[in-house]
């Protein structure tokens, strides 16, 4: 029997759904060969609620969206959180600096009171969750590795060392050195440093490794001239939801 | 007595959340609605506070389809406001990044989302067995754009590279020519495409309405030029609030607009009907081919217009590498000093016009951000659209008059997590 596997979203730009759908044609087909699809909503029309796996995407923004997610998880024997919004929170968190009522009164004036939201968290605020496949977007390789893992019932592995490691390895110069500031330092590692690679530096969307040396980032920030203020604005973009920033 | 209930909850293929309702009975309509739920996600509340380099890193996070339109609109916005001029080189670097994404999205849409409905499947996935060749196309073509955009900006969704004032990596010229001759290989599954979709039975339907676009006089627009109605001629881009009218409804997180009807249309038919003088040889000649010819007023054409700017997007970037090879890459400073003030940046995202319109203060900390998104744009046409549609099917089968409306709606390509987005916001 094939797994079945569900994907569901929330409060996200889906993007990290559609990035699953970004293989080669070889990859997909082998892919579907593997795994009955039986609910995807974004490509797919027909829908069953009888799944192994659940993919899920996005954060939890809305009273509605707690309950739904919990019958996902009484459902599936496996829930993986897909990308930085499930996984962490992401920048949809963002927006709990504010007050629910006032950013609501800011963004839609006297017409706020038609809508229903609240402050944005990770799924695993609401409901227990086995894997996580983090990142914004997810890197589609890792996620392959996570499908593969699963299917042959082991427990996929992600790294728990810091963007740094996989930086080094692509031989790229030190964002520090070039006068710029990274969260690499503290930012669990996965992705290969593509931001840096790409010319920018990391804003942190996979998450804090499991014990990140949050003073050492802040001297390092600090020495290269920046405010604990302007620093953590910059943990607050994908972060804003970790204790660590409390 | 007939009654027809039509209660789609979440219309599937389409990115985001959106309800189909429709009640009638004896062939009188009670009730007709397409409702926009998605959850608010309050972007432009996001933005607020954020440094300069920071926003278009958070405003592409709007969308996970257009994330290249909505970093291009954002990095535009900045520069206008900071009076930035960006280097013909970045011009030309963004408009190959936005073809890939054109191309990539209009794949996604026209072959996953919207071909199903034609093929009688309810989804790619059985296509896999019985077109396969097609889905395998398919594919290809997207792993091509994606690999297009990988190049120019470390990759498709949420590019890296791309920022305010220029790219923070040029591409290597070797890659550009390797991907030149991807692009040259793909016309002939840009020819198969053209001639699938001329095989498929488009819905007659027609219902005339205001089309707007942007406008430029040197090529078919996607990342510069006027605000364009068919009804109106040409708005400068940074007084769009005259075009977009937006208003709040009680069925939607999504705002809706109007200008000079009662709705109005953006996407690629609304392109085609105002630049399609500008179309590149292979496109025209694709338009021909599939029966596409301006003014064309059915909305179940979009995705056709979609195939043809595939066509049109593969042309174009084939034309831009040989003029990025031939003036070749040079490094440059990308200087940016901020300053307070406005700034609007507009562009063509794959379903349609896009806004971003921010303020600034001295310091490049953002005080004010406005965007208007596509799909938001088209929802109140899409409603016009369905009461249009609604009467001249009503007598048809219960099944078969949801299946017209599904397909209604996936014709526009709505991206409803996109337009639950678009909010404006006034700090204070």
């Amino acid at each position: 029997m094939k797994p079945k596997v569900a994907f569901f979203d929330f409060t996200c730009c889906e993007g990290c759904q559609l990035d699953s759908l970004n293989l080669d044609a070889g990859q997909v087909l082998d892919l579907l060969a593997a795994v009955d699809i039986v609910n995807f909503r974004e490509v797919k029309t027909e829908r069953e609620d009888n799944y192994d796996i659940a993919f899920v995407e996005g954060s939890i923004s809305r009273e509605s969206e707690i309950p739904r997610l919990q019958a996902i998880r009484d459902q599936a024997k496996v829930v993986v959180a897909l990308g930085a919004c499930a996984c962490i929170g992401g920048v949809n968190c963002l927006k709990n600096h504010l007050p629910m009522d006032e950013a609501l009164r800011i963004v839609y004036g006297d017409d706020a009171k038609y809508y229903d939201t609240i402050p944005a968290r990770p799924i695993d605020a609401v409901v227990p969750v086995d894997y996580y496949v983090r990142g914004c977007p997810i890197n589609t390789n890792e996620l392959l590795k996570v499908v593969k893992a699963l299917l042959l019932g082991k427990k996929p592995e992600i790294p728990n060392y810091p963007v740094c490691v996989e930086c080094k390895m692509a031989g790229n110069v030190c964002v520090f050195e070039r006068g710029m500031t990274c969260l690499g330092p503290v930012t669990r590692a996965g992705c290969d440093a593509i931001c840096v690679t790409g010319g920018r530096y990391c804003w942190g969307c996979r998450g804090l490794v499991d014990d990140p040396n949050i003073d050492s980032e802040k001297d390092i920030l600090q020495k290269y001239g920046l405010t604990v203020e302007q620093v953590v604005e910059k943990f607050k973009i994908y972060n804003s939801y970790a204790e660590v920033l409390k | 007595m007939t009654k027809v209930n039509v209660d789609v909850h979440q219309v599937t293929r389409v990115e985001g959340h959106g309800n189909i309702v429709l009640n009638a009975s004896n062939g009188t309509i009670e009730e007709l609605r397409w409702e926009v739920p998605e959850s608010p996600r309050l972007f432009e509340a996001m933005l607020r506070g954020r440094y300069y380099e920071d926003v278009p890193i958070i405003a592409s996070r709007i969308c996970g389809i257009c994330s290249i339109s909505h970093s291009t609109a954002s990095i535009q916005a900045t520069e206008a406001a900071f009076g930035i001029q960006p280097s013909e080189q970045t011009l030309l670097l963004r408009k190959l990044l936005f073809n890939a994404e054109t191309l990539e999205s209009h794949v996604l849409h026209a072959y996953f989302l919207a071909a199903p409905d034609f093929l009688g499947a309810g989804s790619v996935f059985p296509l896999v067995e019985t077109h396969k060749e097609a889905v395998v196309r398919a594919l290809r073509l997207k792993k091509l754009a994606y690999n297009l955009a990988e190049l120019l900006a470390g990759r498709k969704t949420h590019p890296i590279s791309c920022m305010v004032g220029g790219f923070a990596k040029l591409p290597d010229p070797d890659g550009l020519k390797a991907m030149r001759g991807r692009l040259e290989d793909a016309l002939p599954d840009l020819d198969a495409t053209v001639e699938l979709f001329k095989t498929l039975s488009i819905p007659d339907f027609v219902r005339e309405t205001e089309y707007i676009a942007l406008t430029d006089p040197a090529e078919y627009a996607f990342i510069s030029g006027g605000v364009a109605s068919s009804d109106a001629g040409v708005t400068p881009a940074d007084r769009y609030l005259e075009v977009t009218n937006e208003f709040c409804v009680p069925h939607s997180t999504a705002k809706y607009t109007k200008n000079k009807r009662d709705s109005y249309m953006v996407g690629a038919l609304a392109r085609f009907n105002i630049n399609h003088g500008q179309l590149l040889p292979l496109a025209s000649k694709a338009a021909g081919d599939l029966g596409l010819s301006a003014p064309c007023h059915n909305p179940f054409m979009i995705t056709v217009a979609q195939v043809v700017e595939c066509v049109h997007a593969a042309e174009d970037s084939l034309r831009i590498i040989d003029e990025l090879l031939s003036r070749g890459l040079k490094e440059e400073a990308n200087e940016v000093k901020p300053k307070a003030g406005r700034g609007v940046g507009v562009v063509e995202a794959p379903r349609g016009i896009l806004f971003h319109d921010y303020t600034y203060d001295e310091n490049g900390i953002m005080t004010r951000a406005n965007c208007v998104i596509p799909t938001n744009q088209n929802h109140n046409n899409i409603q016009k659209d369905m009461e249009g549609l609604v009467p001249v099917i009503l007598s048809r089968p219960e099944d078969e008059i949801r299946l017209t409306l599904e397909m209604l709606v996936r014709a526009y390509d709505p991206c409803i997590s996109c337009s639950a987005h678009m909010l404006k916001v006034s700090f204070k």
